[in-house]
């Protein structure tokens, strides 16, 4: 993943820029406030926040579904702001499975040609294209209820590319596919994207999704965008405290800090930009970097704060230990999450004393008072 | 287990009881019209006269001009009714269900209103007004549509708002707009072909309604069937409860049809 997008997919795109958008619901609730974001031709934007962040509502001014109450948005350089959804030449997918019942598939992927007058032989070219281009060619005679979920969305996602649309609008189109389907068509839609070089906005409060398939990721707070940056820019130097606890899971630890330094687990941590100022405040540490260690026989001192294993969970690529710190470490008895290697999960068992200190690289540490 | 057995002839035989009572109520009046309708009048016995003169359409047309003017006109009006009612209903209940969800139940209070109108108190409030729509439109029995479109919009309104409820019009149509659709396309292309069972439900009842309506016809002096069949009882009540009992079949047949395309649709 890379914040610029590719030279071949950038000839072919269209830049999008929304201006200062504004959209406030019934009359106070202010969905949107001062939303500012430019997406660069071909590129692929993920809008990630907590559910009211307004990052739907963002998608919907930009397709026209909504009505800006202020603000403006640009497309190639076109103010599109007051023009209707039909004219706007948007593809978009949907959150909720929106095949037109009475269609097949293929049908489905005409109906957009269709509206642009093309002739009945260019259309079906063209739908059987998209159904090979997302794998569906077999299916082009089925209705939506002979479909499984992740079939359908395929379908919404060649009839949306088909019309060739200058912008590519995703609304949370995974959601309600299941774990397995959802991995496979996120992949999917990343390769079709770069294949077809269409800048694309796409909306989600799946973190992982977002981090994996786009160029940037703007994580969206109270109507606002917190932070747009690269996937890996975001997990390592998140610009607030908000961005660091949203993106990745994160331990909440009591530190002091001085000097730029948080002093936490019995070692030093230097902080990111923007934390808090000396004094006692709360750090957030990454899972990844805590170390963990068997804590030694006898009474020996080691550098690093005692705990106790709670649980010790395998997850497939990685392990995570989850341990309480002795209330004499000075945590008070706060639970610590760590990500170890898969085959180290089987050394901790609950119950075990072990030793957490802060890796010096501390994957992140924003100090919050 | 015998008792549990037992227990399920008892609630079988239950069932079969109310169904069979509730088939009696339908169709001992049926019955009564069929004897009635058969009876030879003069000699006592039984007679198939006023069938053959019913199934004969030149003869009730040249010696019941009366019946033959208020069926078409009843037709006409059922089509006329239906046109407008779906005209008048499906944008309007598609447009608050996406644009205006807070009217939803506004919307729903003044189509069941007229539940709670009598027929005889519509007709007082709406003889001014067609005062003015026989002076703007003429006197022409078709206009009594624009009062049935009202009578008929409880009954319209509940099976469009089940269709409406059965699918995302919402989704739908925007993914449609999104696409390049303009509003009027999204209604014909998109959403009637997905209401279709409902369209063809409510336009039943409308018909049905239409076809049996007396009451508002006789009191604006319009011929209708009803009213036909009611003027002609006057003269031979045999072929009037005859008229009265195809009349009735007719709808059977109509509903049956109705049924038969909605379970088509859903295979």
């Amino acid at each position: 993943m890379t914040a610029t997008p590719s030279p071949a997919a950038s000839a072919r795109g269209t830049e999008v820029r929304l201006t200062d958008l504004t959209r406030v619901y019934a009359g106070s609730v202010r969905a949107l406030d001062g939303f500012t974001l430019h997406m660069a031709p071909g590129e692929f934007v993920a809008l990630l926040g907590p559910s009211g962040c307004g990052k739907t509502t963002a998608l919907r001014l930009l397709a026209g579904l909504e009505d800006a109450d202020g603000g403006t948005i640009e497309v190639g350089g076109k103010d599109v702001t007051s023009v209707p959804t039909n004219k706007r030449d948007m593809g978009m997918v949907f959150q909720a499975y929106s095949l037109f019942p009475h269609m097949t598939a293929r049908q489905n992927v005409e109906f957009g040609l269709e509206l642009r007058r093309q002739d009945k032989a260019t259309r079906h070219q063209r739908a059987a294209e998209m159904l090979d281009l997302v794998g569906l060619s077999k299916q082009a005679d089925r209705f939506a209820h002979q479909m499984s979920g992740g079939q359908q969305q395929r379908v919404a996602l060649a009839r949306a590319l088909a019309i060739e649309p200058q912008v590519l609008l995703l609304d949370e189109p995974l959601s309600a596919l299941d774990a397995k389907v959802r991995s496979q068509l996120r992949d999917e839609i990343r390769r079709i994207q770069l294949e077809v070089g269409t800048t694309t906005l796409f909306v989600t409060h799946d973190q992982e999704e977002a981090l994996a398939v786009a160029d940037r990721v703007g994580v969206m707070n109270a109507g606002r965008l917190e932070q747009l940056a690269s996937p890996a820019e975001l997990y390592k130097n998140p610009a607030t405290p908000f961005v660091a606890e949203f993106v990745g899971l994160t331990n909440r630890l009591r530190c002091t800090v001085s000097g730029g330094v948080a002093t936490v687990l019995g070692g030093s941590v230097p902080l990111l930009a923007g934390s808090a100022g000396d004094g006692p405040a709360v750090v957030l540490i990454r899972p990844e970097g805590v170390e963990i260690s068997t804590a030694p026989a006898g009474s020996g001192s080691v550098a690093g704060a005692s705990a106790s294993v709670v649980s010790a969970s395998f997850l497939g690529a990685s392990g995570k230990i989850v341990a309480r710190l002795d209330a004499s470490a000075g945590g008070g008895g706060e639970l610590v999450s760590v990500q170890v290697d898969n085959t180290d999960v089987t050394a901790y068992a609950p119950g075990d004393r072990v030793i957490l200190s802060p890796r010096g690289d501390a994957a992140l540490a924003v100090a919050v008072s | 287990m015998s008792t549990r057995h037992t227990e399920r002839r008892k609630r079988a035989a239950l069932r079969w009881g109310v169904i069979g009572l509730t088939l009696l109520f339908f169709f001992i009046p049926l019955y009564g019209m069929l004897e009635f309708t058969t009876r030879d009048l003069i000699s006592g016995g039984r007679t198939g006269r006023v069938w053959t003169t019913l199934v004969d359409v030149g003869q009730v047309t040249d010696r019941y001009p009366a019946l033959a003017e208020g069926f078409l006109a009843s037709l006409a009006l059922a089509l006329f009714t239906v046109v407008v009612m779906l005209l008048l209903l499906v944008p309007t209940m598609t447009w608050v269900r996406l644009r205006l969800p807070g009217l939803t139940r506004t919307v729903e209070f003044i189509c069941l209103l007229p539940l709670t109108v009598p027929a005889i108190v519509l007709v007082v409030g709406l003889t001014p007004i067609y005062a003015w729509v026989s002076y703007l439109l003429g006197e022409g029995t078709v206009w009594l549509g624009l009062a049935y479109v009202i009578l008929v919009l409880p009954y319209a309104y509940r099976s469009l708002d089940a269709g409406l409820r059965a699918i995302d019009v919402k989704t739908l149509s925007e993914a449609a707009r999104s696409l390049g659709a303009s509003w009027l396309r999204v209604m014909w292309q998109i959403v009637l072909p997905n209401l279709r069972t409902a369209v063809l439900s409510a336009s039943f009842l409308s018909v049905a309604l239409v076809l049996g309506e007396f009451t508002i016809a006789n009191l604006f002096s319009r011929k209708n069937l009803q009213v036909a069949m009611y003027e002609l009882g006057k003269s031979d009540g045999q072929l009037s409860v005859a008229v009265g009992l195809a009349s009735l079949v007719f709808a059977f047949v109509v509903l049956f049809a109705m049924s038969f395309v909605g379970r088509k649709e859903k295979s």
